[in-house]
This record gives C-alpha cells, structure tokens and sequence, in this order.
C-alpha cells in the first residue's frame, strides 16, 4: 500500500514531471537514495506506468479538436467489437473511451481545418459500423488539462 | 504552425510512448547520431510542439477506481460569468481536466473518485454548487485507449 510518502513523491512528481531525482527528493524532503528507492518501488508496482511527452496538436496543424459522442446499435451483441476495432484504424482518432451512460463511445477527433474535418467525418466516421447516433461538441478551449489526479 | 518531416514524427512517437527514453537510444533505432535527435526534441520543444512531461499512473491502483465524464450546461448564460464557474471547477482537486465545448454541454469534465458513493458526493457538494451550473449529464467510463494519432 501506498504511504504518506509515497503520496508526497507522486504530488511533486505529477506537478514537476521534469525535474531530476535530487531536486524531486528535495521537494518531498528525502535523501536522493530513498527517494529513488520509493520510485523504483512506484514503479516495479505498476502505480508509475510510465512518462510521455505532451504534444500540442494545435502547434502541429490540428486545429480543430471534436468529442464524437456516439451511441451504437446494441441489437447486434457484437456491435462494440466491430465498431472499437475500425475506430482504431482511423489515424485522426486521438481517444476512445466506452461508458456506462446515456452515451456509449466517444471519440476525440483532430483535423487540419473544418473542411479536413469535414473529409475526415464523412468518409471515415460515418462509414463505421453500428452507429445509432452522433452528437458533437468542438473543442473551444483547455481550462484545466494537467490531469493530475488528486493522490 | 510548426513544419515537422517524417523523423520528427518518429521521434515525437517515441517520446509519446516513453518520455524518459534518451535521445542516444531514439538515435539508434533511427539510425542518427544522439546530438542531432537532440538537437531535433529541443527544437520541437521550442517552438512548442512538445509541451511538457505528462506522469502516467495506474489510476485504479491508486484507489481512484471510478472515472466520469460530465457534460455541464451552464443554467444561466450571460448571468454567471464564465471566469466566474472556471474558477471554481479547476479548484476542484478531483476534477482532472475541464474543457470549453461548443455543442450539446458548455463544458466537459473528467472527474476522478474512489467509489461511486464518492463520486456521488463530489457531485453533489462540489459540481452541483458550482456558480451556474445548470444541467449536468454523466456518463461513467468503462475503458478507455489512447491512440498517437496522425504522427
């Protein structure tokens, strides 16, 4: 299980993701040794999966970002399976998530342009299969976007 | 808008994937020499292509089990400002990200619990007293997979 420490080291790492071991150490007050000790603990337990780059689609040419929120025809049992797998093929999907709601999939969306988007909705999202229902919310901006989760 | 070629995207792909690999070990893989990847990622870094490090952790692990979406529809537009609500969402520690949508919802939100018991009360005490909160639709995730996209 995870303790007091273990939490502190998370904090600071999730907000500093970029500092070195012995600064890290030094914001959670522990030597450099015990704080790399926790982390290599952190991580052989799975609770650290891993670190990425943050990418910045809009500085990349993407500047339209839209949540497809997609309600699939469940009458067909394998309607999810066939739907998640030609979703992945579709290299402007940036997220797929399944719920438990009113909503079934969603899908995050990225395009160069409107009429990118409008190219990329047409002949790759309406032709996957199963599709009841698409309701879209563009993207107008990020409030809060660190992700960090509250440990 | 930021020109990258096809080793940059590589480089930018490897780096989604895991942030902490060196520029020497992204190299061989690419057949170049560690300065000139490096001189690549700070480049991309610098012209903001490459926003930051994200930590990537086992939410579940954490006892954060439940993760939902919100839609949150604003009750009266123009009445309550809209600093006003983004203010008050982003100091919700279990609010993990908040975005402004055009659409359906005014914003979307990822909020993070332990249970659903408590995220019954984070919705309850927290999101349903938020200044102009209106119509609030939740949708509970069930899985969810990120893509690279179009690098």
């Amino acid at each position: 299980m995870l303790d007091d420490v273990d939490r502190r080291i998370l904090r600071q790492f999730q907000a500093a993701p970029d500092v070195s071991i012995a600064e890290l150490a030094e914001r959670c007050s522990l030597t450099t040794a015990s704080c790399w000790r926790r982390l290599e603990k952190l991580e052989s337990s799975g609770v650290i999966l891993g670190q990425e780059v943050v990418v910045d689609w809009q500085a990349l040419g993407f500047a339209v970002e839209v949540s497809l929120r997609i309600t699939l025809d469940k009458t067909q049992t394998t309607a999810f399976d066939e739907f998640l797998a030609k979703a992945r093929t579709v290299p402007e999907v940036l997220e797929i998530q399944t719920f438990l709601g009113r909503v079934d999939v969603r899908l995050l969306v990225i395009a160069r342009d409107m009429t990118h988007y409008q190219e990329v909705y047409r002949s790759r999202i309406l032709s996957l299969p199963h599709i009841a229902d698409i309701e879209a919310l563009m993207h107008v901006a990020r409030i809060k976007s660190h992700e960090a989760l509250p440990v | 808008m930021i020109e990258v070629d096809e080793i940059d995207r590589k480089i930018l792909r490897a780096l989604v994937r895991d942030a902490s690999k060196s520029s020497r070990s992204i190299g061989e893989e690419l057949g170049l020499s560690q300065p000139a990847v490096w001189r690549r990622i700070k480049r991309l870094k610098d012209n903001g292509a490459i926003v930051g490090r994200r930590l990537r952790l086992d939410r579940e692990k954490l006892g954060l089990g439940v993760m939902v979406f919100l839609g949150v529809k604003l009750a009266a537009k123009g009445r309550v400002s809209l600093e006003d609500f983004e203010r008050a969402v982003t100091a919700i520690p279990e609010v993990v990200s908040v975005e402004h949508v055009l659409g359906l919802y005014d914003y979307r939100l990822k909020v993070v619990a332990r249970d659903i018991p408590d995220f019954e009360r984070v919705l309850r005490r927290r999101i349903m007293t938020l200044p102009g909160a209106g119509q609030v639709e939740a949708n509970v995730l069930l899985s969810e997979e990120y893509r690279y996209g179009p690098l």
